[in-house]
């Protein structure tokens, strides 16, 4: 039932589909000829178009970041915690627009699409791509939505990473840019967990080399295996003692019995990793892992990220968690440092949290004041919010 | 109003000044200084609801130990660091001091004056460690673990060979304020001490 919706939801969305028909290009050389983004926004954009909220989402995000797609929903959009009326990132001032990137498998342009010169989906010879891909295809929505110059640009993760190259790429567009839980690259045991990911992917019989759609198969086995690897290192050792501990969930440790063992953690990994391969693109993954490992903000500055960052004009935020080892607070001191010595506005917390790398999707008291903080500010910048009127 | 000592350590900061400040706080001294000296810069913090109250009023906050330097910060990258009331917290005040004075060209500190007339008869008359208005901390509780006296701290820059650019003591009894001019280490509740390599 609608009315069953919580007051702070966004309540009933659906996603629009953008279609765009002049070409893409590629850094990787390639273009699209044409592509079509899907895309759902929440809130209302104002009279000058000042108010738009650019989210970019991480590794196996999408669109649907907020509100519910139908009344049968059980769960809400992956960002719904702070994505709302009278959540930090407010829709009763702000216009958020929430996309799912090209190369992605929930209604963009992606591997699962048809390849236009063939007439079949596009596979494993989907182009590769960088961040910056994503970027120009973000402005190009921006172009559409009529939106010069967005209020913020925010994102975790890989969506982090996103938010910066805009601040890199487009500097005029973007008034805020705040980075969660992100890093200026990744490091090498970052690239390794993806690399065990990938090979989880592509030594499963039903993979057929990336061309499974052509075989009417998926190679689910290897993309649940990548998701529960990817999963574990989204989580805190800490978290999963306090989570699961040695708890079985069938068996027993009594002698003499044979029957089979199983601990709750591993029936929560194999649901997990279930779950997620039922719908996701196994070509987006390899594709999404790999602009993941590509991404180096200050490649092109001589590998000086203060350098990178001297051509940004917007204010960062820039926030990390205690025990996300994934991406650790240690990366995103070297984003705060290199933005102190290019100079920028920068404000930096580091939130203690159990929750390891997830911690940016999930409730957490402290972290929710810091993001509201912030995103109050700016909603009184653009006038959004009468900088008399108290903030509940 | 501001406090008093945040109040008269703005005249020793340059118009369109980039300033650091230490222990920031809810970012008041910040703010006011950008409205009064067009200054810029960021305010170091680790006190987390102190840290939202910079982000709500715009202050660049950066969530940082002080107790493990200032490593973010490049040689003479700021024209004045500033640490107000938080000297006596710190672990190692004095590799602090070294470390404001390798970042800034300037550096501002007040602390309270543990040789005022009030902690010291306290301690006298009484044997107790002095729990006054502005220290009302027990010994065991404390945050503050180096206490000094304007003298005290008078030797360290002397041993350094740091330039006491200005000091000035305050407080807001009667009749110390007369007497501080003669004897700032005995009416003196608060110093403020503006120094440089």
């Amino acid at each position: 039932m609608p009315e069953a919706f919580p007051a702070d939801s966004v309540g009933l969305v659906s996603p629009q589909h953008f279609t765009f028909d002049a070409p893409l290009e590629l850094s990787c050389g390639r273009s699209l000829q044409s592509y079509e983004l899907v895309v759902e926004t929440y809130g209302e954009l104002n009279a000058d178009k000042s108010n738009g909220v650019l989210i970019c989402h991480a590794l196996s995000g999408h669109h649907h970041a907020a509100g519910y797609h139908s009344t049968a929903d059980t769960r809400p959009g992956w960002w719904d915690a702070y994505i709302g009326p009278g959540k930090p990132i407010d829709t009763r001032h702000f216009f958020v627009v929430s996309l799912n990137n090209i190369g992605g498998c929930h209604g963009s342009t992606g591997p699962r699409s048809i390849n236009p010169e063939t007439g079949q989906p596009w596979g494993k010879d989907f182009p590769p791509l960088r961040v910056r891909d994503w970027v120009t295809s973000q402005a190009k929505l921006a172009d559409r939505l009529g939106i010069t110059q967005w209020a913020a640009i925010v994102g975790g993760s890989l969506g982090g990473m996103t938010a910066m190259r805009w601040a890199l790429e487009y500097p005029e567009r973007l008034r805020h840019c705040v980075v969660i839980a992100s890093a200026a690259d990744l490091t090498a045991q970052n690239i390794a967990f993806n690399e065990l990911a990938r090979r989880a992917i592509r030594s499963d019989t039903n993979f057929h080399d990336g061309d499974y759609i052509e075989h009417d198969t998926s190679p689910r086995s290897g993309l649940a295996l990548a998701r529960m690897i990817g999963h574990v290192t989204y989580l805190s050792d800490a978290l999963m003692e306090e989570r699961f501990g040695r708890e079985l969930r069938s068996g027993t440790f009594q002698q003499g019995l044979d029957t089979p063992i199983e601990f709750q953690v591993e029936s929560y990994l194999r649901h997990q990793g279930d779950r997620f391969a039922t719908d996701f693109d196994a070509n987006t993954y390899l594709l999404m892992t790999k602009i993941l490992d590509y991404f180096d903000l200050a490649r092109e500055y001589g590998g000086n990220p203060a350098k990178a960052f001297s051509n940004a004009l917007c204010k960062f935020l820039v926030v990390s968690f205690s025990s996300d080892w994934r991406f650790a607070p240690a990366r995103s001191h070297e984003i705060v440092k290199a933005l102190i010595a290019a100079n920028k506005d920068v404000a930096y917390a580091e939130i203690e949290s159990d929750m390891g790398h997830d911690a940016f999707l999930l409730p957490n008291d402290r972290y929710e004041g810091v993001f509201r903080a912030y995103m109050t500010r700016i909603a009184k910048e653009i006038g959004a919010i009468n900088t008399e009127e108290v903030v509940s | 109003m501001l406090r008093i000592d945040l109040d008269i350590l703005q005249q020793w900061i340059p118009m369109d000044g980039r300033v650091l400040d230490l222990g920031c706080g809810d970012g008041t001294l910040m703010s006011s200084l950008a409205d009064n000296r067009q200054a810029s810069g960021y305010g170091l913090e680790i006190d987390a609801d102190q840290i939202t109250a910079c982000i709500g009023r715009g202050v660049n906050v950066i969530e940082t130990d002080l107790n493990e330097g200032l490593g973010n910060f490049q040689n003479d990258s700021f024209d004045t660091v500033i640490m107000t009331y938080s000297l006596q917290v710190m672990r190692r005040p004095d590799q602090l001091i070294d470390e404001m004075l390798r970042v800034g060209k300037e550096c501002i500190v007040t602390f309270p004056n543990f040789g005022n007339i009030r902690t010291r008869s306290y301690l006298m008359l009484r044997g107790r460690m002095p729990v006054t208005k502005q220290l009302s901390h027990q010994w065991y509780d404390t945050p503050n673990i180096h206490f000094c006296t304007v003298h005290d701290f008078d030797m360290l820059c002397e041993k350094r060979n740091i330039r006491i650019l200005h000091r000035e003591v305050v407080t807001e009894r009667f009749p110390d304020k007369q007497l501080k001019g003669l004897w700032p280490n005995l009416f003196g509740e608060t110093a403020i001490y503006h120094l440089a390599k």
